[in-house]
């Protein structure tokens, strides 16, 4: 045997070789096993597993690919949707992502993920492969991408830490996602300590497509080809899904930066163009990109999703690295690959379209009837199982959950700390609000990404939500937000997560669109922790109850479990992404006002609600119960805003949330400079408030609005006929150049300003 | 070979002008531009016809202006637009342009693509900030001469997005002086230098005023809905400037009187 044959084929572990070898240890634990599990495979196959077969079953039933300990609760997005909310789902969970039905023969596929741990170990490549693994789930509908969103948690803005992952995190989206020539429209920036050790770096991307292009992720056909297309597989992201994705961080154990993938934009910017123009020219059968778990999980879902057999010649995979072994080029996470189906007829057609774009590819098998994955290594069986126990009939926890027992002692807490009375008083903390972390311009970040590129962009940060123009000759668009509240989660999973689902459908409105859909990410810490798995379970129930009473249905996203470190969990935060439709993005409503003379107007009621509000958190306050919410008066604001909108009754409106009345007169204030009087008195006799409970308070189904002289008597009307609570809070003043809250405090604009855009460059420019 | 046919359709409702619209304007595509979709439609917004060009080919297929776009083709690994510079329908567009005739405008990676290709002098390096940036920026028009221009008044002002990450135009004294003392200035950033460029430089021009290069992204300011908040000229709608329309209207102009 020469030394180049020895070299390539290691020693390797055959099926045949596993039959005469029973008692041959395998590294099952160190590959993120459990014992059960590992006991479950031998029995699959009646007999132990080789080591290419170990890599792919622990990836594939690893908790971030299988959704193992989420699954059964999970269940109740699809048990909870009615035949009403399926009305515009054209693809539903369980496909690379759900697409919606927007009308004219258009349709939009959108998606949220998490790239938290690899974010963490390594933050440049990690956040900027998230952006890559989204996009390419959205490619693989058939949709050419068109937009991405960031929603963004980091530790505390002053924490030595932070700067590190800030920097790494916001520009490896940047360059990533500005390569891509992907506007980036909204997400969200939020510090908190808890996420110290586990920052949440979610992904929002979303695609166009005609209906007739719907790609779906299956092998059919017997005797098709199997392709894989794009960058070279190498080293990287090996063990990504199983062991940095599904364990707790550890400071005992090696570092994981081996297991980050290297992200290339280039190389995906030219795998969209040329996985369209494969679309365009109908020479694919079936599509899959490549993610967590790499070749196990395409080939596996592939197989199992189609005709149920694929026969595969791993040797013809292209490396970057010539000594992998066949399980860990099974394992690698290499970025910007993709496999397709292809017929025979059509493959020298898939080829032309391959070199015009300079794309390297790979034959690697053909699709079979046998039921069976076979995988061979240089003529040898390394591989032989059923397709669908690798990709769908993984082990499904029933995770022993139970209420926190500190939960009632901290719901008792309510705040009680200072309420500023005074005018002096209120406009400091006016300041020390819009100027704080969360409240604060996030220009700084914003500013690194690409919000033009498409020239379809009709609104973005810090607009209530991202808006892109879908039909040039229509105006059709959508309209996207995201949202979450962890301090609200943190306080009650199941209220939270219908917050965090009723903000993101209030901004989708506010900005004029109709809500449409739902994804999510649902971040929490460890699932073995059973107060963990309450606050879950709590989440998804919130979740899917209030899916069903706003009639939006979830149509796909992610879990991310094990956000903690040693036995600290971040608080649950379910970020919820909310897709709507406009008729005609040209009557999109932007956040701030700038007509002189147009009357302000507060929709909805105040209570006072400072309980995981901003303000208390500024006084280091977290108890009591979050904000109420009443989903029926939700819909109606919802439904008043989307009306104005159409028919010109406002020119402005920003939804009231963190922070408050305050926080979103300033806002809208400052997105064009242009300020206002405001008189409080009436409101606070209204709802039996003091100044400050009214101004900072945190009460749900609220928006200040703009309205035309001219339409105030109509927009009157429609409110009196939905009998939802408006009162007129005061009048745009483009002279002014302030803010004034008459009787109790004044404050100039260039002082919010200086205040408000300051923060995020003093700690990290 | 087009390059594809976009999913996004193109819309042919405004009133065309049939001058203009017999004007055929092309718009580069390498393998990584990302803005040619969008100086597509700018040239049709204008009332010209764009026509896709891709990279590879040997072919200029009869246009009469050429738009080399924004992006990072190949990925500007080894430095923006160096690798560019070598494709086979860039020996078309040098030789057509260095006389003098044939006008090119090169839009942010474009002008990289142009300076590599030594049509236009200098370079860009990383912005000083060493950040991509995303902004509104006010340019002042310096030279209202060139073909892509003359729409524009000596001395007036624009706003049209810029985003970059290496936007920071950079040469030697002597060229810098020679660009001055020529008037080969065209546009300069107003109101803060936004990466450190030489002189507020944004954009120059050739000896002939046909090539003209900037980092900005005019095509990102030609329609009221999608373009920056705000405009030089006074108040505008939200997203409403179309400041960098008259970049395009120019070469049109020009070409129609020809």
């Amino acid at each position: 045997m020469t030394t180049e044959t020895t070299s390539k084929k290691f020693n390797i572990d055959t099926v045949e070789h596993a039959e005469q070898t029973p008692e041959q240890p395998l590294p099952w634990a160190e590959l993120g096993l459990k014992e059960n599990e590992y006991q479950r495979v031998v029995e699959i196959l009646g007999r132990r597993p080789t080591a290419a077969e170990l890599a792919m079953y622990s990836v594939m039933w690893s908790e971030h690919c299988s959704y193992k300990s989420s699954k059964v609760h999970l269940r109740q997005f699809g048990d909870k949707v009615t035949e009403a909310m399926k009305e515009h789902l054209l693809v539903g969970i369980g496909e690379n992502a759900g697409v919606v039905d927007i009308g004219d023969g258009w349709a939009v596929t959108f998606k949220v993920e998490s790239h938290n741990h690899p974010s963490f170990v390594e933050p440049y490549q990690g956040a900027a492969t998230g952006v890559g693994g989204i996009v390419r789930d959205i490619i693989s509908m058939g949709a050419r991408p068109v937009a991405v969103m960031d929603p963004l948690r980091f530790g505390a803005i002053d924490h030595p830490d932070t700067a590190r992952l800030v920097h790494g995190i916001v520009s490896g989206i940047g360059g990533y996602g500005n390569s891509l020539g992907l506007p980036n429209i909204g997400g969200e920036v939020v510090f908190d300590s808890v996420y110290q050790g586990n920052p949440l770096v979610n992904a929002l991307a979303v695609g166009v497509l005609r209906h007739e292009d719907i790609r779906l992720a299956n092998a059919s056909g017997v005797g098709n080809r199997v392709v894989l297309f794009g960058a070279r597989t190498g080293g990287d992201g090996i063990g990504g899904a199983s062991v940095l994705a599904s364990e707790s961080f550890d400071s005992s154990k090696p570092s994981k930066r081996p297991a980050v993938q290297v992200g290339d934009p280039f190389a995906e910017k030219v795998l969209i163009e040329c996985c369209l123009e494969l679309f365009k020219a109908s020479v694919v059968e079936g599509i899959q990109d490549l993610g967590a778990a790499g070749i196990s999980c395409a080939t596996s879902e592939l197989a199992s999703n189609g005709d149920g057999g694929m026969h595969v010649e791993l040797t013809d995979v292209l490396l970057r690295d010539p000594s992998l072994t066949p399980g860990e080029i099974l394992m690698s996470e290499s970025q910007e690959r993709m496999m397709a189906v292809v017929t025979p007829e059509n493959a020298a057609a898939f080829e032309a379209i391959m070199d015009k774009w300079n794309v390297e590819y790979s034959w690697l098998g053909e699709v079979t009837d046998t039921g069976r994955l076979i995988i061979e290594w240089d003529g040898e069986k390394i591989v032989d199982v059923d397709p669908r126990t690798v990709a769908h009939e993984g082990p499904v926890y029933e995770r022993p959950y139970s209420r926190p027992e500190w939960l009632d002692g901290v719901q008792a807490d309510s705040f009680k700390g200072d309420r500023p009375a005074d005018g002096e008083q209120l406009k400091a903390a006016a300041l020390e609000l819009m100027s704080s972390p969360n409240m604060c311009s996030k220009d700084w970040i914003t500013n690194q990404y690409d919000r033009y590129v498409q020239g379809n962009t009709a609104l973005a940060m810090p607009d209530d939500a991202g808006v892109v123009r879908v039909d040039e000759e229509t105006g059709l668009g959508v309209a996207l937000s995201t949202d979450a509240n962890g301090r609200y989660s943190y306080l009650n999973p199941y209220d939270g997560a219908r917050l965090a689902l009723a903000e993101a459908y209030r901004n989708v409105a506010t900005s004029g669109a109709k809500p449409m859909a739902v994804t999510d990410c649902l971040n929490f810490g460890s699932p073995e922790d059973p107060e963990v798995m309450w606050q879950f379970a709590e989440s998804v129930r919130g979740l899917a109850d209030a899916c069903q009473e706003l009639g939006v249905p979830v149509t796909g996203g992610n879990v991310s479990l094990y956000n903690q470190t040693g036995g600290v969990a971040i608080h649950p935060t379910p970020v919820v992404g909310v897709l709507g439709v406009f008729d005609d993005v040209a009557r999109r409503t932007p956040s701030g006002w700038r007509e002189d003379g147009q009357a302000i107007y507060l929709l909805g009621t105040t209570q006072n609600e400072l309980d995981g509000s901003e303000w208390a958190n500024l006084r280091g306050h977290l108890g009591g119960q979050p904000p109420a919410l009443d989903l029926d008066a939700e819909k109606t604001l919802a439904a008043i805003l989307v009306n104005s909108s159409r028919d010109g009754m406002i020119d402005a409106a920003h939804d009231l949330s963190e922070g408050g009345l305050i926080a979103a007169l300033s806002e809208a204030a400052l997105r064009f400079g242009v300020g206002a009087r405001i008189a409080i008195d009436e409101l606070c006799e209204r709802d039996g408030l003091d100044a400050f409970t009214v101004l900072f308070s945190e009460s749900q189904a609220r928006a200040v609005v703009a309205v035309p002289r001219s339409e105030e008597v109509r927009f009157n009307d429609m409110c009196t006929a939905r009998n939802f609570p408006r009162i007129r809070i005061g009048v745009v003043d483009a002279e002014s150049e302030s803010l004034d809250v008459q009787g109790h405090f004044t404050l100039p604009l260039a002082e919010l300003k200086e205040a408000h855009e300051a923060t995020l460059p003093k700690h990290f420019a | 070979m087009t390059v594809e046919t976009p999913l996004i359709g193109y819309s042919n409702a405004e009133v065309v002008d049939a001058g203009l619209s017999g004007i055929r304007v092309g718009v580069v595509t390498f393998p990584g531009t990302l803005d040619d979709r969008d100086a597509l439609r700018a040239v049709r917004i204008a009332g010209g016809t764009g026509v896709q060009l891709w990279h590879g080919d040997h072919d200029l297929k009869d246009v009469d202006a050429v738009i080399i776009p924004g992006g990072f083709s190949y990925g500007d690994y080894l430095r923006a637009g160096a690798i560019s510079r070598f494709a086979p329908l860039m020996e078309q567009i040098t030789a057509a342009a260095s006389g003098g005739s044939l006008p090119v405008l090169g839009i942010c990676n474009g002008f990289q693509v142009l300076t590599e290709a030594h049509l236009l002098p200098g370079s860009m390096v990383k912005n000083n900030h060493l950040h991509f940036l995303c902004k509104d920026q006010r340019l002042k028009v310096e030279n209202s001469t060139t073909a892509w221009t003359s729409a524009y008044a000596d001395g007036s002002e624009i706003v049209v997005p810029l985003k970059n990450q290496d936007g920071q135009f950079v040469a030697d004294e002597r060229t810098l002086d020679e660009l001055e003392g020529e008037g080969r200035v065209v546009f300069r950033y107003v109101g803060g230098n936004p990466n450190g460029s030489r002189r507020d430089i944004a954009g120059i021009t050739n000896e002939h005023g046909n090539v003209v290069g900037l980092m900005p992204h005019p095509e990102h300011a030609v329609e009221a809905g999608f373009g920056p908040d705000s405009s030089a000229s006074g108040e505008v709608e939200t997203r409403g400037g179309v400041d960098g329309l008259g970049i395009f209207t120019s070469v049109l102009q020009k070409l129609v009187n020809k």
